[in-house]
């Protein structure tokens, strides 16, 4: 019950801000960020409660449709637990940052209250067709937020995003009719479909349902070659809006491949683990030099995007790897990943609220238009690089702990695949600091936009602050104090390498 | 079958249809004394008529399958649930037509059509009989040639030219493949075919099943018979087109449905995969149509044509699968909705013909654009809409009716489909262009149509688990 609150909480207060015409925007905007405190303290709450060893806790399921056996059935685990803590403190920090939108507040207030009920509905959904519902509509969701709140090319951008993944949650569908129908029992549901896997000993239509989820998957996470949609959704998306997707909504895919593809096709997946790194180690390599190749601090952003959900699935695959890998291995490869699932929100979630930092300032984010940004605006130039070494993978903060984690326990079943994947960590690490020294080093230099407000060169402001220090903090948290993450992680992840061995 | 029983007691059974002709002469008589200006009662009383058909039908919706007349009328699940959605959508129709036409000349002449058309439709759905068939298609397209040209003006004459063209014409291949079927088989009814069909002529038989499918098919404006669908729409007024293409077409594919599912079953021609092939044309040629459409009706029309491959994927599997009923019953309720809300958001707006004149319209309607976006998305089939939960069964039971490749060439379709519905969402959405100066007032009944759908959309798709209980499949 605790849990359908918090998923459904921020939905009635969405519908509350619209239905009520009167209310004023300055009250919309803290009900939005009220809300979302409410829900952060009720997962804070949980996570309190919430025992590792146990499995699955706080469990509703109530049937919906009786004729094919789905029903809203919600739950946490060690897996899900973790992601929707982020998602709420990533939606805090949104709403805090967005305290000053001023393009029609309530709708936006609004729609990001809908999008959090939709995100964290799909991590917490233990039937396969409430994860479609609720992975849809965070599509539906993003879609109205950079078409009605973008900036550049925000109609086309919208459009793209929203055709591009629309085809990937169809190709998911597919996929989980395929699980469906390949049942035994003919189920929706997540736990029974984990304990009795479908098509096993069917490998050509395992494959093919692999294929269809993958697919479905993959174009959300993104991995190459699906990844197009992603730069130009976040170049012309909000500041919070890109946060949101890049921190939580690419994480929908990769939660996917953990949920649903691997307890669920174990035996598709370990027939096919190989691809899956090298798909992972391909998305590491192109995402780090395509993100070098950037001229636009926000594109390079997004580009680390598909680098770093590339280790993910490097460590997912090699957890399939079980004729060369032992167990503790392939575990330590999943716990990573699910980290990196993590790590990823916080860090990019603040990275993308200091590029909008740049955009209300000067309306662009080319390297080229800013220059030595440390003297005037040294508190904006300590997070940015606190948010960048983090994400490069500084020992101390959250992304260490999580790359580490998948190198160490890839590198038995995959030694080669890894090896190239650390590579990729060499050019982001050049990449983040050659962004730093274009941003913060040399002579001053900022658009010439004075119609700005605050100026071009203004600090970050109070509220800027309390939304971007944080999420970096917290990612601080988990790289000093890694056991507090990872004994909420740790059991559900060797549940799962246990599932895939079967 | 129950030759015991006299035919009063069979009348009974009828009773939803006996309601809905009871509202059609009643209609015609007040009619001829009310005054012009006061028609409108008319039109509320067909609605009352039509209620009180639904309710009738949900009454005996849980009664155990029977055939009456001889075995020419089933009443299953199949047709309980076609006679709630058409005698509820004619009352939706009759509600928007009310608005569009008061104080025309005819306005009593069009609600009675209306009902008439509908027991004809429903005459489709539940026909176990190829002769009661095409009385059923007869019934259900004599009365919406007269809707089709109420208006007189050229566009609407045009239309039912080509309408009534077209009709007669599938008319005729329907009786030739009727009369090729009876010769092959030595009789009319389903279950006597299905019987003989197996062991006769295979040419007998694929004249037979093309002719009549083509009678079907036409009445549900599939491909290839579909050419009236867009001028038809787009020729007549909005309301009337909500009409033409919510519920023909629901009969025409419960029909199709039937004759797949008994006599065609064992036929010695590939039934199911002709109806894959005319399902998969629709959904593509309906789709692609559509891209370049910027007059909305015209835009609606292809989305019906594509909307009816999705059902005839459910018609192809019809006796293949358990899970094809609920299915086709779900997507057909779910369809009926939502499609009669878009049509509904073009009434609201009268004079916004294109997609730009009325986003520029609906600008100070914000509901309004709202409740259009749950119908348009309903349509695409997003969840948790009534057709998601439509689309959903229809997806499952084409593959578990190994038609998987149909399923693929259904999920590309609908992203393809996401395309031109979102060419109206988007510039409606757009609140950031200017707003045009004149202000539009949006018709009462219309708006009020759309919010239903909306929301009726939404909670036949969160609530399907009660009502696909209710109704026993």
């Amino acid at each position: 019950m605790l849990l359908t609150v918090v998923v459904l909480l921020p939905l009635a207060v969405a519908v509350v801000l619209m239905a009520l015409p009167r209310i004023p925007d300055r009250v919309a905007s803290w009900a939005w960020v009220a809300t979302s405190a409410v829900d952060l303290a009720l997962v804070a709450w949980m996570w309190w409660r919430f025992d590792p060893g146990a499995g699955i806790a706080f469990d509703v399921k109530v049937r919906w449709i009786p004729t094919v056996d789905a029903s809203y059935h919600v739950g946490v685990d060690g897996l899900s637990l973790p992601l929707i803590a982020m998602t709420t403190a990533l939606f805090l920090a949104c709403a805090v940052w967005s305290l000053r939108e001023r393009r029609r507040p309530r709708a936006y207030a609004a729609l990001f209250l809908f999008l959090q009920t939709a995100c964290l509905g799909t991590f917490a959904a233990l039937d396969l067709i409430l994860f479609f519902v609720f992975f849809d509509l965070t599509i539906v969701g993003m879609y109205f937020v950079i078409a009605g709140w973008g900036h550049g090319n925000r109609r086309r951008s919208a459009l793209k995003f929203f055709l591009y993944t629309f085809l990937g949650s169809l190709a998911l569908l597919v996929g989980f009719i395929g699980l469906f129908l390949g049942s035994d029992e003919r189920t929706f549901d997540m736990v029974r479909l984990a304990d009795n896997p479908p098509l096993q000993g069917a490998p050509v239509a395992g494959g093919l349902v692999l294929l269809a989820i993958g697919i479905g998957l993959g174009v959300k996470t993104p991995v190459f070659p699906f990844h197009t949609w992603l730069p130009d959704a976040h170049t012309d998306a909000p500041a919070a809006g890109s946060a949101i997707l890049a921190g939580v909504l690419l994480k929908l895919g990769t939660y996917g491949f953990v949920r649903i593809a691997m307890p669920m096709l174990p035996e598709a997946w370990r027939d096919w683990a190989m691809v899956i790194v090298v798909v992972g180690v391909v998305s590491v390599v192109w995402g780090a030099f395509v993100a070098l190749a950037q001229q636009d601090f926000k594109r390079m952003v997004a580009y680390t995007s598909v680098n770093h959900m590339g280790y993910i699935l490097l460590g997912l695959g090699a957890a399939g790897m079980v004729g060369s890998a032992d167990d503790d291995a392939r575990t330590i490869a999943t716990v990573g990943a699910m980290v990196q699932m993590v790590s990823h929100g916080l860090l990019t979630g603040a990275l993308f609220l200091l590029s909008g930092v740049l955009w209300t300032r000067g309306g662009t984010y080319a390297f080229d238009r800013w220059g030595g940004l440390a003297r005037p605006a040294p508190v904006f130039a300590a997070c940015l690089a606190v948010a960048a070494f983090g994400s490069l993978g500084l020992p101390g903060l959250s992304a260490f702990i999580a790359e580490f984690q998948i190198f160490t326990g890839a590198l038995q079943a995959t030694p080669v695949a890894t090896v190239i994947a650390v590579t990729g960590i060499l050019v982001t690490a050049g990449l983040f600091l050659l962004a730093l020294q274009r941003l913060l080093a040399g002579p001053t230099t900022a658009p010439a936009s004075a119609a700005s407000n605050p100026g071009p060169l203004a600090d970050v402001d109070r509220r800027e602050i309390v939304a971007i220090v944080p999420l970096l903090a917290l990612s601080l948290v988990i790289g000093l104090l890694p056991r507090v993450l990872l004994d909420v992680v740790e059991p559900a992840a060797a549940l799962v390498t246990e599932l895939v061995a079967r | 079958m129950n030759e015991m029983a006299s035919a009063g007691e069979e009348a009974v059974a009828l009773l939803p249809e006996l309601l809905l002709l009871a509202g059609a002469v009643l209609g015609l008589l007040v009619g001829l004394w009310t005054p012009q200006r006061r028609q409108v009662r008319v039109g509320v009383l067909a609605v009352l008529f039509c209620l009180a058909s639904a309710a009738a039908a949900a009454v005996a919706l849980t009664d155990p399958d029977e055939t009456v007349f001889d075995g020419t009328w089933v009443i299953d699940t199949t047709t309980g649930v076609v006679r709630i959605v058409v005698a509820l959508s004619t009352a939706v129709a009759v509600g928007l037509c009310s608005s569009a036409f008061a104080g025309h000349p005819r306005e009593t002449e069009a609600y009675v059509l209306m009902l008439l058309g509908s027991i004809g439709t429903i005459a489709l759905a539940a026909s176990g009989d190829l002769l009661m068939l095409v009385a059923g298609y007869l019934l259900a397209s004599v009365p919406l040639y007269a809707l089709v040209g109420f208006v007189k003006d050229a566009r609407g004459v045009e239309a039912t030219l080509k309408y009534y063209l077209m009709g007669a014409f599938v008319g005729v291949l329907m009786l030739v493949g009727v009369a090729a079927l009876i010769l092959a088989g030595g009789a009319s009814g389903y279950a006597e075919l299905a019987m003989e069909l197996p062991d006769v002529s295979v040419a007998l038989v694929a004249v037979g099943v093309l002719g009549v499918l083509a009678g079907v098919a036409f009445k549900a404006g599939a491909v290839p018979v579909h050419f009236w669908v867009p001028d038809v729409t787009a020729g007549t007024a909005p309301a009337v087109a909500a009409y033409i293409t919510t519920v023909p077409k629901i009969g025409a594919v419960a029909a199709a449905f039937r004759l797949v599912a008994e006599p065609f079953a064992n036929a010695p021609v590939d039934v199911p995969l002709l109806v894959a092939v005319i399902g998969a044309a629709s959904m593509t040629l309906g789709n692609l149509a559509a891209f370049a459409q910027t007059e909305l009706l015209r835009l609606l029309a292809y989305s019906t044509i594509s909307q009816v491959g999705y059902l005839f994927m459910v018609v192809a599997v019809a006796a293949r699968t358990d899970i094809a009923e609920p299915a086709l019953v779900v997507y057909l309720a779910g369809y009926a909705v939502t499609n009669l809300g878009a049509f509904a958001a073009v009434a609201a707006l009268p004079g916004s013909a294109t997609i730009t004149e009325w986003a520029a319209a609906a600008r100070r309607h914000r509901w309004l654009v709202v409740s259009l976006v749950v119908c348009l998305l309903g349509l695409v089939g997003t969840p948790p809409t009534a057709v998601f939960v439509g689309k959903l069964a229809v997806f499952t039971a084409t593959a578990d009716g190994a038609m998987a490749w149909l399923v693929v060439v259904a999920a590309v379709n609908t992203v393809a489909s996401l395309f031109y519905y979102l060419r109206w969402v988007a510039p409606a959405t757009d609140t950031a262009a200017p707003a045009t100066g004149l202000a539009t007032t949006a018709a009462r009944a219309p708006v009020v149509t759309v919010h239903a759908a909306a929301i009726g959309s939404l909670v036949l798709g969160i609530g399907a688990g009660v009502w696909l209980t209710f109704t026993g499949v």
